[in-house]
Protein backbone atom coordinates (compact mmCIF):
# COMPACT_ATOMS: atom_id res chain seq x y z
CA UNK A 1 0.00 0.00 0.00
CA UNK A 2 2.89 2.44 0.99
CA UNK A 3 4.96 1.39 -2.44
CA UNK A 4 1.56 2.19 -4.11
CA UNK A 5 0.59 5.43 -2.71
CA UNK A 6 4.48 6.33 -3.29
CA UNK A 7 4.15 5.89 -7.25
CA UNK A 8 0.58 7.32 -7.04
CA UNK A 9 2.09 10.47 -5.86
CA UNK A 10 4.52 10.68 -8.29
CA UNK A 11 2.72 9.75 -11.39
CA UNK A 12 0.11 12.69 -9.98
CA UNK A 13 2.93 15.20 -10.08
CA UNK A 14 4.22 13.61 -13.52
CA UNK A 15 0.31 13.46 -14.89
CA UNK A 16 0.00 17.36 -13.92
CA UNK A 17 3.00 18.27 -15.85
CA UNK A 18 1.53 16.59 -18.82
CA UNK A 19 -2.02 18.21 -18.29
CA UNK A 20 -0.79 21.17 -18.63
CA UNK A 21 1.42 20.54 -21.70
CA UNK A 22 -1.31 18.75 -23.27
CA UNK A 23 -3.60 21.88 -22.51
CA UNK A 24 -1.24 24.00 -24.61
CA UNK A 25 -1.68 21.24 -27.53
CA UNK A 26 -5.22 21.02 -27.20
CA UNK A 27 -6.14 24.62 -26.87
CA UNK A 28 -4.06 25.53 -29.70
CA UNK A 29 -5.21 22.91 -31.83
CA UNK A 30 -9.11 23.75 -30.67
CA UNK A 31 -8.58 26.98 -32.34
CA UNK A 32 -6.03 26.81 -35.10
CA UNK A 33 -6.62 23.25 -35.96
CA UNK A 34 -2.98 22.54 -35.82
CA UNK A 35 -0.68 20.80 -33.96
CA UNK A 36 1.99 22.67 -32.92
CA UNK A 37 5.56 19.32 -32.59
CA UNK A 38 7.69 22.43 -31.07
CA UNK A 39 5.43 22.88 -27.67
CA UNK A 40 7.45 20.77 -25.57
CA UNK A 41 10.54 23.18 -26.74
CA UNK A 42 8.86 25.88 -25.03
CA UNK A 43 8.56 24.09 -22.22
CA UNK A 44 12.18 23.18 -22.07
CA UNK A 45 12.89 27.50 -23.06
CA UNK A 46 10.40 28.01 -19.57
CA UNK A 47 12.66 25.74 -17.67
CA UNK A 48 15.90 27.03 -18.41
CA UNK A 49 14.69 30.63 -18.62
CA UNK A 50 13.31 29.90 -14.80
CA UNK A 51 16.31 28.69 -13.65
CA UNK A 52 18.70 31.27 -15.19
CA UNK A 53 16.56 33.67 -13.68
CA UNK A 54 16.07 32.47 -9.93
CA UNK A 55 20.10 31.17 -9.74
CA UNK A 56 21.66 33.27 -11.80
CA UNK A 57 19.76 37.16 -11.15
CA UNK A 58 18.33 35.77 -7.91
CA UNK A 59 14.89 36.86 -8.57
CA UNK A 60 12.45 35.15 -6.61
CA UNK A 61 10.14 32.47 -7.24
CA UNK A 62 6.91 34.07 -8.40
CA UNK A 63 8.29 36.99 -10.18
CA UNK A 64 10.01 34.64 -11.99
CA UNK A 65 7.38 32.46 -13.04
CA UNK A 66 5.69 35.17 -14.34
CA UNK A 67 8.70 36.86 -16.56
CA UNK A 68 9.16 33.27 -17.61
CA UNK A 69 6.04 32.83 -19.16
CA UNK A 70 5.64 36.52 -20.28
CA UNK A 71 9.14 35.67 -22.53
CA UNK A 72 7.64 32.13 -23.02
CA UNK A 73 4.67 33.59 -24.59
CA UNK A 74 5.91 36.13 -26.29
CA UNK A 75 8.39 33.54 -27.91
CA UNK A 76 5.28 32.21 -28.64
CA UNK A 77 4.04 35.32 -30.64
CA UNK A 78 6.73 35.61 -32.90
CA UNK A 79 6.90 32.25 -33.88
CA UNK A 80 2.99 32.86 -34.82
CA UNK A 81 4.43 35.76 -36.80
CA UNK A 82 7.01 34.99 -38.72
CA UNK A 83 6.83 31.27 -39.33
CA UNK A 84 3.28 30.42 -39.58
CA UNK A 85 1.58 33.35 -40.21
CA UNK A 86 4.16 34.08 -43.36
CA UNK A 87 3.28 30.78 -45.18
CA UNK A 88 1.81 31.07 -48.45
CA UNK A 89 -0.19 27.64 -48.67
CA UNK A 90 -0.97 27.40 -45.25
CA UNK A 91 -1.94 23.52 -45.33
CA UNK A 92 -2.19 21.80 -42.26
CA UNK A 93 0.67 19.25 -43.48
CA UNK A 94 3.09 21.76 -44.20
CA UNK A 95 2.83 24.20 -41.06
CA UNK A 96 3.41 20.84 -39.11
CA UNK A 97 5.88 20.25 -40.53
CA UNK A 98 7.19 23.81 -40.27
CA UNK A 99 6.57 23.07 -36.18
CA UNK A 100 8.79 20.15 -36.42
CA UNK A 101 11.88 22.66 -37.78
CA UNK A 102 11.16 25.09 -35.71
CA UNK A 103 11.62 22.30 -32.86
CA UNK A 104 15.13 21.69 -33.71
CA UNK A 105 15.65 24.98 -34.16
CA UNK A 106 14.68 25.81 -30.53
CA UNK A 107 16.29 23.02 -29.44
CA UNK A 108 19.84 24.44 -31.04
CA UNK A 109 19.56 27.71 -29.95
CA UNK A 110 18.95 26.51 -26.27
CA UNK A 111 22.01 24.24 -26.85
CA UNK A 112 23.72 27.19 -27.64
CA UNK A 113 22.90 29.55 -24.88
CA UNK A 114 22.60 27.02 -22.53
CA UNK A 115 25.07 24.93 -23.13
CA UNK A 116 24.53 20.83 -23.00
CA UNK A 117 24.93 20.12 -19.25
CA UNK A 118 22.06 19.71 -16.95
CA UNK A 119 21.56 22.31 -14.45
CA UNK A 120 19.67 21.95 -10.79
CA UNK A 121 17.56 23.85 -9.44
CA UNK A 122 15.80 23.76 -5.01
CA UNK A 123 12.35 23.55 -4.53
CA UNK A 124 9.91 26.94 -4.52
CA UNK A 125 9.28 26.00 -0.98
CA UNK A 126 12.09 24.87 1.37
CA UNK A 127 9.34 22.70 3.35
CA UNK A 128 10.32 18.93 4.13
CA UNK A 129 8.55 16.13 2.28
CA UNK A 130 5.16 15.51 3.89
CA UNK A 131 4.29 11.66 5.62
CA UNK A 132 1.27 10.01 3.85
CA UNK A 133 0.55 6.53 5.09
CA UNK A 134 4.54 5.85 4.78
CA UNK A 135 4.52 7.83 1.24
CA UNK A 136 6.45 10.73 0.96
CA UNK A 137 4.86 13.82 -0.89
CA UNK A 138 7.70 16.64 -2.48
CA UNK A 139 6.46 19.94 -1.80
CA UNK A 140 6.62 20.99 -5.21
CA UNK A 141 4.62 18.13 -6.00
CA UNK A 142 1.48 20.15 -4.35
CA UNK A 143 2.70 23.24 -5.81
CA UNK A 144 2.87 21.18 -9.24
CA UNK A 145 -0.10 20.01 -8.64
CA UNK A 146 -2.28 23.41 -7.93
CA UNK A 147 -0.56 25.39 -9.99
CA UNK A 148 -1.79 22.72 -12.82
CA UNK A 149 -5.38 22.79 -12.04
CA UNK A 150 -5.28 26.58 -11.96
CA UNK A 151 -4.00 26.69 -15.26
CA UNK A 152 -6.69 24.60 -16.27
CA UNK A 153 -9.60 26.24 -14.38
CA UNK A 154 -8.51 30.01 -15.89
CA UNK A 155 -8.31 28.42 -18.83
CA UNK A 156 -11.94 26.85 -18.35
CA UNK A 157 -12.68 30.69 -17.05
CA UNK A 158 -11.59 32.24 -20.12
CA UNK A 159 -13.73 30.38 -22.58
CA UNK A 160 -16.45 30.20 -20.78
CA UNK A 161 -16.56 33.72 -19.58
CA UNK A 162 -15.30 36.02 -21.66
CA UNK A 163 -15.40 37.79 -25.03
CA UNK A 164 -12.02 36.82 -26.20
CA UNK A 165 -12.58 33.27 -25.17
CA UNK A 166 -16.01 32.95 -26.66
CA UNK A 167 -14.25 34.43 -30.07
CA UNK A 168 -11.12 32.04 -29.99
CA UNK A 169 -13.97 29.35 -29.94
CA UNK A 170 -16.16 30.65 -32.63
CA UNK A 171 -12.95 31.45 -34.69
CA UNK A 172 -12.27 27.84 -34.22
CA UNK A 173 -15.74 26.51 -35.03
CA UNK A 174 -15.76 28.53 -38.21
CA UNK A 175 -13.33 30.81 -39.57
CA UNK A 176 -14.81 32.35 -42.15
CA UNK A 177 -18.51 32.81 -40.29
CA UNK A 178 -16.06 34.68 -37.27
CA UNK A 179 -14.69 36.49 -39.96
CA UNK A 180 -18.00 37.96 -41.27
CA UNK A 181 -19.17 38.54 -37.47
CA UNK A 182 -16.26 40.83 -37.25
CA UNK A 183 -13.97 38.99 -35.49
CA UNK A 184 -10.71 39.72 -36.46
CA UNK A 185 -9.54 35.63 -36.58
CA UNK A 186 -5.27 36.39 -37.25
CA UNK A 187 -5.51 38.55 -33.84
CA UNK A 188 -7.16 35.36 -32.43
CA UNK A 189 -4.70 32.80 -34.09
CA UNK A 190 -1.80 35.10 -32.30
CA UNK A 191 -3.74 34.96 -29.12
CA UNK A 192 -4.27 31.17 -29.35
CA UNK A 193 -0.25 30.85 -30.19
CA UNK A 194 0.93 32.83 -27.09
CA UNK A 195 -1.59 31.56 -24.51
CA UNK A 196 -0.59 27.98 -25.78
CA UNK A 197 2.80 28.34 -25.41
CA UNK A 198 3.07 30.88 -22.78
CA UNK A 199 1.47 27.65 -20.75
CA UNK A 200 3.81 25.54 -21.92
CA UNK A 201 6.43 28.21 -20.29
CA UNK A 202 4.32 27.72 -16.57
CA UNK A 203 4.99 23.94 -17.15
CA UNK A 204 8.28 24.18 -17.71
CA UNK A 205 8.90 26.61 -14.40
CA UNK A 206 6.91 24.64 -12.10
CA UNK A 207 8.80 21.05 -13.31
CA UNK A 208 12.50 22.77 -13.26
CA UNK A 209 13.09 21.93 -9.46
CA UNK A 210 12.25 18.33 -10.04
CA UNK A 211 13.80 17.27 -13.87
CA UNK A 212 17.21 19.16 -13.90
CA UNK A 213 16.50 20.89 -16.95
CA UNK A 214 18.68 20.56 -20.00
CA UNK A 215 18.31 21.58 -23.33
CA UNK A 216 16.69 18.02 -24.59
CA UNK A 217 14.47 17.70 -22.20
CA UNK A 218 11.66 19.24 -24.79
CA UNK A 219 11.26 16.69 -26.40
CA UNK A 220 10.10 13.78 -24.48
CA UNK A 221 8.05 16.26 -22.71
CA UNK A 222 6.13 17.17 -26.01
CA UNK A 223 5.45 13.62 -26.63
CA UNK A 224 4.46 12.71 -23.84
CA UNK A 225 2.42 15.91 -23.85
CA UNK A 226 0.89 14.97 -27.11
CA UNK A 227 -0.18 11.36 -26.03
CA UNK A 228 -1.78 12.82 -23.08
CA UNK A 229 -3.97 14.68 -25.25
CA UNK A 230 -4.76 12.22 -27.63
CA UNK A 231 -5.99 10.01 -24.76
CA UNK A 232 -8.08 12.59 -23.12
CA UNK A 233 -9.29 13.57 -26.73
CA UNK A 234 -7.85 16.16 -28.88
CA UNK A 235 -9.38 19.85 -28.90
CA UNK A 236 -10.98 18.76 -25.30
CA UNK A 237 -9.65 21.29 -22.38
CA UNK A 238 -10.27 18.91 -19.49
CA UNK A 239 -9.90 15.53 -21.50
CA UNK A 240 -6.36 16.29 -21.80
CA UNK A 241 -5.88 17.20 -17.92
CA UNK A 242 -7.86 13.73 -17.29
CA UNK A 243 -5.52 12.37 -20.14
CA UNK A 244 -2.01 13.97 -18.35
CA UNK A 245 -3.08 11.94 -14.77
CA UNK A 246 -3.92 8.84 -16.35
CA UNK A 247 -0.79 9.05 -18.33
CA UNK A 248 1.10 9.95 -15.31
CA UNK A 249 -0.12 7.40 -13.42
CA UNK A 250 -0.02 4.50 -15.22
CA UNK A 251 3.45 5.42 -16.20
CA UNK A 252 4.39 5.58 -12.59
CA UNK A 253 2.67 2.14 -11.86
CA UNK A 254 4.04 0.61 -14.79
CA UNK A 255 7.46 1.56 -13.79
CA UNK A 256 7.11 0.38 -9.96
CA UNK A 257 5.26 -2.67 -10.45
CA UNK A 258 6.59 -4.27 -13.82
CA UNK A 259 10.16 -2.58 -14.89
CA UNK A 260 11.65 0.81 -15.39
CA UNK A 261 12.44 0.06 -18.87
CA UNK A 262 8.82 0.54 -19.59
CA UNK A 263 8.71 4.40 -18.55
CA UNK A 264 8.65 5.69 -21.77
CA UNK A 265 7.11 2.55 -23.74
CA UNK A 266 3.93 2.95 -21.55
CA UNK A 267 3.21 6.51 -22.85
CA UNK A 268 3.24 5.16 -26.63
CA UNK A 269 1.52 2.15 -25.52
CA UNK A 270 -1.05 3.59 -24.36
CA UNK A 271 -1.75 6.14 -27.44
CA UNK A 272 -1.34 2.88 -29.29
CA UNK A 273 -4.64 1.19 -27.24
CA UNK A 274 -6.48 4.49 -27.56
CA UNK A 275 -6.06 5.36 -31.33
CA UNK A 276 -6.88 1.81 -31.75
CA UNK A 277 -10.16 1.31 -29.51
CA UNK A 278 -11.24 5.10 -29.65
CA UNK A 279 -9.34 7.25 -32.17
CA UNK A 280 -11.15 10.16 -30.69
CA UNK A 281 -9.83 10.27 -27.21
CA UNK A 282 -11.42 9.38 -24.16
CA UNK A 283 -13.39 11.98 -24.35
CA UNK A 284 -14.10 12.78 -27.99
CA UNK A 285 -14.29 16.80 -28.97
CA UNK A 286 -13.73 16.31 -32.28
CA UNK A 287 -14.27 13.65 -35.27
CA UNK A 288 -11.52 11.88 -36.67
CA UNK A 289 -10.24 12.51 -40.13
CA UNK A 290 -7.15 10.89 -41.46
CA UNK A 291 -4.46 13.30 -43.92
CA UNK B 1 -31.41 61.23 -53.90
CA UNK B 2 -27.82 60.11 -53.31
CA UNK B 3 -27.21 55.95 -53.33
CA UNK B 4 -26.31 54.46 -50.22
CA UNK B 5 -24.09 51.73 -51.57
CA UNK B 6 -22.91 52.35 -55.37
CA UNK B 7 -21.10 49.58 -57.67
CA UNK B 8 -19.86 51.00 -60.69
CA UNK B 9 -18.19 48.07 -63.35
CA UNK B 10 -17.17 45.57 -60.97
CA UNK B 11 -15.23 42.37 -61.45
CA UNK B 12 -14.44 40.00 -59.22
CA UNK B 13 -11.49 36.79 -59.66
CA UNK B 14 -11.16 33.99 -58.25
CA UNK B 15 -7.63 33.26 -59.45
CA UNK B 16 -7.66 33.61 -63.33
CA UNK B 17 -11.17 33.02 -63.64
CA UNK B 18 -13.80 36.26 -64.16
CA UNK B 19 -16.46 35.44 -61.64
CA UNK B 20 -18.52 38.71 -62.16
CA UNK B 21 -17.78 40.33 -65.44
CA UNK B 22 -18.25 44.20 -65.39
CA UNK B 23 -21.88 44.83 -62.67
CA UNK B 24 -23.05 48.54 -62.21
CA UNK B 25 -26.03 48.60 -59.54
CA UNK B 26 -27.42 51.33 -56.83
CA UNK B 27 -28.92 50.86 -53.74
CA UNK B 28 -30.74 53.77 -52.16
CA UNK B 29 -31.22 54.48 -48.35
CA UNK B 30 -34.25 52.37 -46.93
CA UNK B 31 -34.77 50.16 -50.38
CA UNK B 32 -35.23 46.88 -50.43
CA UNK B 33 -33.46 45.26 -53.64
CA UNK B 34 -33.35 41.82 -54.86
CA UNK B 35 -30.25 40.14 -56.88
CA UNK B 36 -31.71 36.98 -58.45
CA UNK B 37 -30.51 34.52 -61.10
CA UNK B 38 -29.35 30.98 -61.63
CA UNK B 39 -26.73 28.96 -59.69
CA UNK B 40 -23.07 30.70 -60.93
CA UNK B 41 -24.61 33.72 -61.70
CA UNK B 42 -22.37 35.78 -59.72
CA UNK B 43 -24.57 36.97 -56.95
CA UNK B 44 -22.65 35.52 -53.77
CA UNK B 45 -19.59 36.67 -55.26
CA UNK B 46 -20.89 40.32 -55.61
CA UNK B 47 -21.60 39.69 -51.94
CA UNK B 48 -18.50 38.05 -50.91
CA UNK B 49 -16.55 41.63 -52.55
CA UNK B 50 -19.22 43.82 -50.66
CA UNK B 51 -18.50 42.12 -47.05
CA UNK B 52 -14.87 42.43 -47.86
CA UNK B 53 -14.21 38.41 -47.67
CA UNK B 54 -13.27 38.49 -51.41
CA UNK B 55 -10.69 40.99 -52.12
CA UNK B 56 -9.49 40.62 -55.65
CA UNK B 57 -11.87 42.24 -57.64
CA UNK B 58 -11.09 45.76 -59.57
CA UNK B 59 -14.01 48.26 -60.30
CA UNK B 60 -16.10 50.79 -57.56
CA UNK B 61 -17.38 50.01 -54.77
CA UNK B 62 -18.42 53.00 -52.32
CA UNK B 63 -20.83 52.74 -49.00
CA UNK B 64 -22.06 55.93 -48.04
CA UNK B 65 -19.34 57.93 -50.00
CA UNK B 66 -16.49 55.84 -49.03
CA UNK B 67 -14.56 53.15 -51.04
CA UNK B 68 -14.46 49.82 -49.19
CA UNK B 69 -11.42 48.62 -51.26
CA UNK B 70 -9.11 47.11 -49.17
CA UNK B 71 -11.12 46.90 -46.18
CA UNK B 72 -11.04 43.35 -44.44
CA UNK B 73 -14.67 42.22 -42.76
CA UNK B 74 -14.78 43.22 -39.63
CA UNK B 75 -13.58 46.82 -40.99
CA UNK B 76 -16.70 46.42 -43.45
CA UNK B 77 -18.38 45.56 -40.30
CA UNK B 78 -17.41 48.60 -38.45
CA UNK B 79 -18.35 50.83 -41.42
CA UNK B 80 -22.28 49.44 -41.49
CA UNK B 81 -22.69 46.38 -43.67
CA UNK B 82 -22.94 42.70 -42.19
CA UNK B 83 -24.03 40.04 -44.14
CA UNK B 84 -26.08 37.23 -43.78
CA UNK B 85 -24.05 34.57 -45.34
CA UNK B 86 -25.03 31.71 -47.17
CA UNK B 87 -26.10 28.80 -45.04
CA UNK B 88 -26.23 30.45 -42.11
CA UNK B 89 -23.17 29.53 -40.46
CA UNK B 90 -23.81 30.24 -37.05
CA UNK B 91 -21.92 28.33 -34.17
CA UNK B 92 -23.94 25.21 -33.43
CA UNK B 93 -21.75 24.71 -29.98
CA UNK B 94 -22.15 27.95 -28.75
CA UNK B 95 -25.20 28.97 -27.02
CA UNK B 96 -27.99 31.59 -28.95
CA UNK B 97 -26.90 34.13 -26.43
CA UNK B 98 -23.27 33.74 -27.21
CA UNK B 99 -23.82 33.92 -30.89
CA UNK B 100 -26.03 36.87 -30.87
CA UNK B 101 -23.41 38.69 -28.03
CA UNK B 102 -20.61 37.65 -30.89
CA UNK B 103 -22.41 39.24 -33.82
CA UNK B 104 -21.97 42.45 -31.67
CA UNK B 105 -18.17 41.84 -31.54
CA UNK B 106 -17.01 44.81 -32.78
CA UNK B 107 -19.10 47.12 -30.54
CA UNK B 108 -18.24 45.37 -27.57
CA UNK B 109 -14.95 45.60 -28.48
CA UNK B 110 -15.04 49.65 -28.56
CA UNK B 111 -16.84 49.37 -25.35
CA UNK B 112 -20.70 49.95 -26.16
CA UNK B 113 -21.94 47.77 -23.97
CA UNK B 114 -24.98 49.50 -23.19
CA UNK B 115 -26.11 50.00 -27.18
CA UNK B 116 -25.55 46.47 -27.44
CA UNK B 117 -27.97 46.10 -24.41
CA UNK B 118 -30.28 47.96 -26.86
CA UNK B 119 -29.65 45.63 -30.10
CA UNK B 120 -30.56 42.22 -28.06
CA UNK B 121 -33.83 43.72 -27.01
CA UNK B 122 -34.15 44.81 -30.30
CA UNK B 123 -33.18 41.29 -32.02
CA UNK B 124 -35.04 39.59 -29.20
CA UNK B 125 -38.82 41.64 -29.74
CA UNK B 126 -38.27 41.01 -33.34
CA UNK B 127 -37.71 37.07 -32.87
CA UNK B 128 -38.99 36.03 -29.35
CA UNK B 129 -38.21 32.57 -30.04
CA UNK B 130 -34.69 33.20 -29.67
CA UNK B 131 -34.78 34.94 -26.36
CA UNK B 132 -37.02 31.04 -25.28
CA UNK B 133 -33.92 29.53 -26.50
CA UNK B 134 -31.19 32.33 -24.79
CA UNK B 135 -29.06 29.04 -23.53
CA UNK B 136 -29.15 26.14 -25.99
CA UNK B 137 -26.69 25.25 -28.21
CA UNK B 138 -27.59 26.95 -31.86
CA UNK B 139 -26.88 23.53 -33.27
CA UNK B 140 -30.20 22.13 -32.28
CA UNK B 141 -32.35 24.94 -33.21
CA UNK B 142 -34.43 24.55 -36.49
CA UNK B 143 -33.66 25.56 -39.83
CA UNK B 144 -35.95 28.37 -39.13
CA UNK B 145 -34.77 29.61 -35.95
CA UNK B 146 -31.13 29.15 -37.26
CA UNK B 147 -31.90 31.53 -40.59
CA UNK B 148 -33.59 34.00 -37.70
CA UNK B 149 -30.56 33.61 -35.24
CA UNK B 150 -28.24 34.31 -38.45
CA UNK B 151 -30.20 36.99 -39.26
CA UNK B 152 -30.51 38.20 -35.29
CA UNK B 153 -26.73 38.32 -35.02
CA UNK B 154 -26.00 40.48 -38.36
CA UNK B 155 -28.19 42.75 -36.60
CA UNK B 156 -26.11 42.66 -33.58
CA UNK B 157 -23.64 45.09 -35.31
CA UNK B 158 -26.13 47.47 -35.39
CA UNK B 159 -25.41 47.67 -39.64
CA UNK B 160 -27.22 50.02 -42.11
CA UNK B 161 -27.16 48.02 -44.65
CA UNK B 162 -27.76 44.33 -44.35
CA UNK B 163 -26.67 41.90 -46.93
CA UNK B 164 -28.66 38.44 -47.19
CA UNK B 165 -27.69 35.32 -48.87
CA UNK B 166 -30.23 33.17 -49.92
CA UNK B 167 -31.86 33.47 -46.86
CA UNK B 168 -34.93 30.91 -47.74
CA UNK B 169 -32.44 28.42 -48.83
CA UNK B 170 -33.79 25.05 -47.25
CA UNK B 171 -37.02 26.29 -45.37
CA UNK B 172 -40.43 25.62 -45.77
CA UNK B 173 -42.67 28.40 -47.55
CA UNK B 174 -44.08 29.59 -44.46
CA UNK B 175 -41.03 30.48 -42.81
CA UNK B 176 -39.36 32.08 -45.54
CA UNK B 177 -42.82 34.23 -45.97
CA UNK B 178 -42.48 35.14 -42.20
CA UNK B 179 -38.30 36.12 -42.69
CA UNK B 180 -39.61 38.30 -45.75
CA UNK B 181 -42.15 40.25 -43.22
CA UNK B 182 -39.23 40.37 -40.77
CA UNK B 183 -37.14 42.27 -43.98
CA UNK B 184 -40.22 44.44 -44.52
CA UNK B 185 -40.19 45.09 -40.73
CA UNK B 186 -36.74 45.73 -40.65
CA UNK B 187 -36.91 48.01 -43.50
CA UNK B 188 -39.99 50.35 -41.93
CA UNK B 189 -37.38 50.95 -39.25
CA UNK B 190 -34.89 52.83 -41.83
CA UNK B 191 -32.33 49.42 -42.91
CA UNK B 192 -31.37 49.28 -46.22
CA UNK B 193 -31.59 45.77 -47.39
CA UNK B 194 -29.61 43.86 -50.40
CA UNK B 195 -31.10 40.17 -50.65
CA UNK B 196 -29.94 37.33 -52.74
CA UNK B 197 -31.79 34.78 -53.68
CA UNK B 198 -32.38 31.48 -55.86
CA UNK B 199 -36.28 31.66 -54.91
CA UNK B 200 -36.44 34.68 -57.25
CA UNK B 201 -40.43 34.99 -56.47
CA UNK B 202 -40.58 35.50 -53.11
CA UNK B 203 -37.50 37.49 -53.10
CA UNK B 204 -39.43 40.26 -55.83
CA UNK B 205 -42.49 40.07 -53.88
CA UNK B 206 -40.19 41.28 -50.84
CA UNK B 207 -38.57 43.96 -52.93
CA UNK B 208 -38.69 47.05 -54.57
CA UNK B 209 -36.61 46.79 -57.49
CA UNK B 210 -34.54 43.67 -58.45
CA UNK B 211 -31.14 43.02 -60.57
CA UNK B 212 -31.40 39.76 -62.79
CA UNK B 213 -28.24 38.16 -63.02
CA UNK B 214 -27.00 35.60 -65.24
CA UNK B 215 -23.13 34.39 -65.86
CA UNK B 216 -21.32 37.65 -64.38
CA UNK B 217 -23.34 40.20 -65.69
CA UNK B 218 -26.54 42.17 -64.99
CA UNK B 219 -28.78 41.27 -67.84
CA UNK B 220 -32.15 42.89 -66.71
CA UNK B 221 -33.23 45.58 -64.07
CA UNK B 222 -36.05 47.06 -62.75
CA UNK B 223 -38.93 47.74 -60.67
CA UNK B 224 -39.78 44.22 -58.20
CA UNK B 225 -43.66 44.12 -59.71
CA UNK B 226 -42.29 44.90 -63.46
CA UNK B 227 -39.98 41.79 -62.94
CA UNK B 228 -42.32 39.65 -61.57
CA UNK B 229 -44.86 40.12 -64.65
CA UNK B 230 -41.61 40.31 -67.38
CA UNK B 231 -42.22 37.20 -69.70
CA UNK B 232 -38.82 35.99 -69.58
CA UNK B 233 -37.97 36.54 -65.88
CA UNK B 234 -41.14 34.79 -65.62
CA UNK B 235 -39.76 31.86 -67.84
CA UNK B 236 -36.41 31.24 -66.08
CA UNK B 237 -36.60 32.05 -63.28
CA UNK B 238 -40.32 31.73 -61.28
CA UNK B 239 -40.66 28.44 -62.00
CA UNK B 240 -44.00 28.66 -64.16
CA UNK B 241 -44.35 25.50 -66.70
CA UNK B 242 -43.67 26.03 -70.53
CA UNK B 243 -47.64 25.19 -70.84
CA UNK B 244 -48.89 27.42 -67.95
CA UNK B 245 -46.95 29.91 -69.32
CA UNK B 246 -48.09 29.51 -73.31
CA UNK B 247 -51.39 29.67 -71.85
CA UNK B 248 -50.71 32.67 -70.42
CA UNK B 249 -49.61 34.54 -73.62
CA UNK B 250 -52.99 33.57 -75.31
Amino acid sequence: MQEFLQYFFSGMTNGAIYGVIALGFSMLYRSTDLINFSHGEFVMIGALTMVTLTMGFRIPVLPAIIMTTICVAFLGLLFERLAIRTVRRPEPIVLIIITVGASIFLRGTAMLIWGKDAYAMPSFTPHPPIDIAGARLLMQSIWIITISVLIAGSLHFFYKKTLAGKAMHACAINKQAAWLVGIPFKVMILLAFGISTGMGGVAGTIIAPITMPAYDMGTMLGLKGFCAAMLGGLGSLWGSVLGGFLLGILEALGVGFISSGLKDAMAFLLLLLVLYFRPGGIISAVSVKRF
Amino acid sequence: MESMLRIRNLKCFYGRIMAVKGISLSVKQGEIIALIGANGAGKSTLMEAVSGILRSWTGEIVFEGKSIKGLDPPAVVRSGISLVPEGRLIFPPLNVYDNLRLGAYTRLRQRAKEEVGQSMEMVTALFPILAERFTQPAGTLSGGEQQMLAIGRSLMAKPRLLLLDEPSMGLAPLIVEKIMEVLETLRRKGLTIVLVEQNARAALEAADRGYVFETGTVVLEGKADELLSDRNVKRAYLGKDYEEFDDEQR
